[in-house]
């Protein structure tokens, strides 16, 4: 009988996810084929093409430029949003909740409104257009998420084990450095986690910002434009693959952490 | 007669709309353990915040060895906490919580490991060096907290409400604890807790603490026999409270008219005074004492046997007052029926007069 109860939750359950998780599972699925084409029938498996994309130059090249923009800044989010983080939450001002608004506020304004403001505002500056602008603009979308991580694993109880590092003879930059920063690793690394992915993934800011040296998903589209290859699909299950990888790192460590403070 | 170690000269704390402390002034001598007892809210923590440096008082002063501490950072005064919630740091070995403060003070290599060593064994923690702190238990955290602050040997160790979180059982072997390693080591203590039967078993001197004031202030014998005011008293344990109004006397006695009738008690009050009369409810006895010192209570019907193991907890109206209750703690031999109406009896030497 509880079988029958519970079928229509199971259907419910496998339709969702297949909803969520199909379409990326044929794209992967179809970067492993031998054939020309990335449609049924299959056939394979075969790393033809990725091969391919592994001898591709330009394809290479957008890989390593994804790394270089998701790495850097990633790590500048997340060390400015440390920093804000830190601060709002140990100074008492009368302007607190109007800070800790002002830097969460960035996560509603859409990417492309972002990229547009860059964008005007680097020509009105005469900045050419380069990975480094590209760096800024995934700042600027990252750094709310990496305050607000940071602030939310700042609590009194934090609080209280440093002033027991002051009370113990530690100077202010002692704590932070022997204290603060590394119970915080754990949220720190996953607020770079994050960040990274989110870099990683980024297209409209990355179209918008760049011109001669671009990243991975601005090459997945021009490659779009000249049809469905299994090539694409092989880069963009590399890019997937990446992108997964970090966020399970996060996950874990979450995990991790929340099971230590059980 | 040597200056006292600690000195709180007129303290007072102020925030924005209430006063936490409200103008304390307070000798501890060196080595005794202190302990400040008080519900939540009569600023005990404050007073030892002040201390510690936590927390800047509005006005007066602190002397520590007779220097005035009172603005200095925690880091630059001769005092180390242990926090209520431990607050040990989560990414080090137990070894490395212990070292904190000593590599703090540029102690390093073998004399650091030597007085860690040393620590941990005080506190009955040796093996456990290597050890990260999310492995140890709560009882164990606590003595690592303990080992801590002790490490850097300060003057004054403040222990803010350590043993709260703890179990009633690892709370009283930690309070066995406590008394053994003060009295090893000889450093003052000045211990903060609400409880006030752990006061009175870890205590040297009990500073009850109320509304922000020193209410009373002495041995734990002495606060709980001898309380000097109403709330020490009502605080201490139960006590029953009788109104009294002097009617004068002489010679070292006076006589008090009480709603149990007249009572002759030592001392002296001028007449048409008021106050109360408090006695414990162990004080209260069924058999009239010896000799000429008994206090009639009357007699009074039960309305309530608990059998407490060690003791009979009995409540009862008393038919001579009307309304009053007495509470009474007899020895569990004692036979007792709810409903039987019983002669109250007490002796003048154990009543305490607290004025209002």
């Amino acid at each position: 009988m509880a079988f029958w109860r519970t079928l229509p939750g199971w259907v419910y359950l496998v339709l969702a996810f297949g909803f969520i998780f199909l379409p990326v599972a044929i794209l992967v699925f179809f970067s492993f084929t031998s054939r020309d084409i990335p449609l049924p029938p299959f056939e394979g498996p075969s790393l033809r093409w990725y091969n391919k994309v592994l001898n591709n130059e330009r394809l290479v090249d957008a890989l390593i430029n994804s790394v270089i923009v998701g790495v850097g800044s990633a790590l500048v989010a997340t060390t400015l949003g440390f920093l804000a983080a830190y601060s709002i939450a140990r100074n008492t001002s009368r302007f607190d909740g109007l800070m800790r608004y002002a830097m969460m506020a960035p996560i509603t304004v859409s990417y492309l409104i972002v990229g547009m403001g860059l964008l005007i505002s680097l020509h009105i500056m005469g900045v050419p257009k380069t990975l480094w602008t590209l760096g800024a603009g995934h700042v600027i979308i990252n750094l709310p998420l990496c305050f607000g991580i940071v602030f939310a694993a700042l609590g009194e109880h934090q609080r209280n084990i440093e002033r027991a590092a002051h009370d113990l003879g530690a100077n202010d930059f002692q704590t932070l450095s022997r204290v603060t920063v590394p119970m915080l690793r754990p949220s720190l690394f996953a607020a770079f986690c994050i960040s990274f992915t989110l870099s990683w993934d980024e297209f409209i800011i990355a179209f918008l910002l760049t011109r001669f040296e671009v990243t991975m998903p601005v090459m997945l589209f021009e490659m779009l434009r000249t049809g469905l290859n299994p090539e694409i699909n092989a880069a963009g299950s590399i890019v997937f693959g990446i992108s997964m990888t970090f966020v399970l790192l996060a996950i874990l460590l979450n995990l991790r952490l929340r099971r230590k403070n059980a | 007669m040597p200056e006292p170690l600690v000195q709180f000269l007129d303290i007072r704390k102020e925030y924005d709309q209430t006063v936490a402390v409200a103008g304390v002034d307070l000798d501890i001598d060196q080595g005794e353990f202190v302990v400040l007892l008080g519900p939540s809210g009569s600023g005990k923590t404050t007073i030892l915040s002040m201390l510690g440096g936590f927390v800047v008082p509005t006005s007066g002063q602190v002397l520590i060895e007779g220097l005035d501490v009172t603005r200095l950072p925690p880091a630059k005064r001769p005092t180390a906490t242990v926090f209520q919630d431990y607050a040990l740091f989560p990414h080090m070995t137990v070894a490395n919580n212990i070292g904190f403060g000593l590599t703090m003070h540029k102690v390093r290599g073998a004399e650091r490991a030597r007085r860690v060593e040393e620590t941990l064994s005080l506190v009955g923690l040796e093996g456990f060096a290597k050890r990260q702190i999310h492995q140890m238990s709560g009882g164990q955290r606590q003595r690592i907290a303990l080992a801590r602050a002790i490490a850097v040997q300060p003057t004054v160790l403040l222990l803010d409400e350590p043993l709260g979180a703890l179990d009633l059982k690892l709370r009283r072997q930690m309070q066995y604890e406590l008394v053994r390693i003060q009295k090893e080591i000889g450093t003052t203590f000045i211990h903060v807790t609400h409880d006030q039967e752990e006061a009175m078993s870890i205590a040297d001197k009990i500073v009850v603490l109320n509304n922000g004031l020193v209410e009373d202030m002495g041995p734990p014998r002495q606060v709980y026999l001898r309380p000097k005011s109403l709330f020490t008293a009502t605080f201490m344990g139960e006590s029953n409270v009788i109104a009294g109004e002097s009617k004068g006397g002489s010679g070292g006695a006076f006589n008090v008219g009480t709603p149990f009738g007249d009572w002759s008690l030592t001392g002296a009050m001028e007449p048409g005074q008021k106050f109360s009369v408090v006695l414990r409810p162990e004080q209260l006895r069924i058999q009239r004492p010896e000799g000429d010192c008994a206090l009639m209570l009357g007699r009074a019907r039960v309305t309530k046997v608990l059998f407490q193991g060690s003791y009979l907890r009995i409540e009862c109206d008393s038919a001579t007052a009307g309304v009053e209750t007495l509470l009474l703690n007899l020895s569990a031999d004692n036979r007792v029926n709810e409903g039987e109406v019983i002669d109250v009896f007490a002796s003048a030497v154990d009543a305490v007069v607290v004025s209002h």
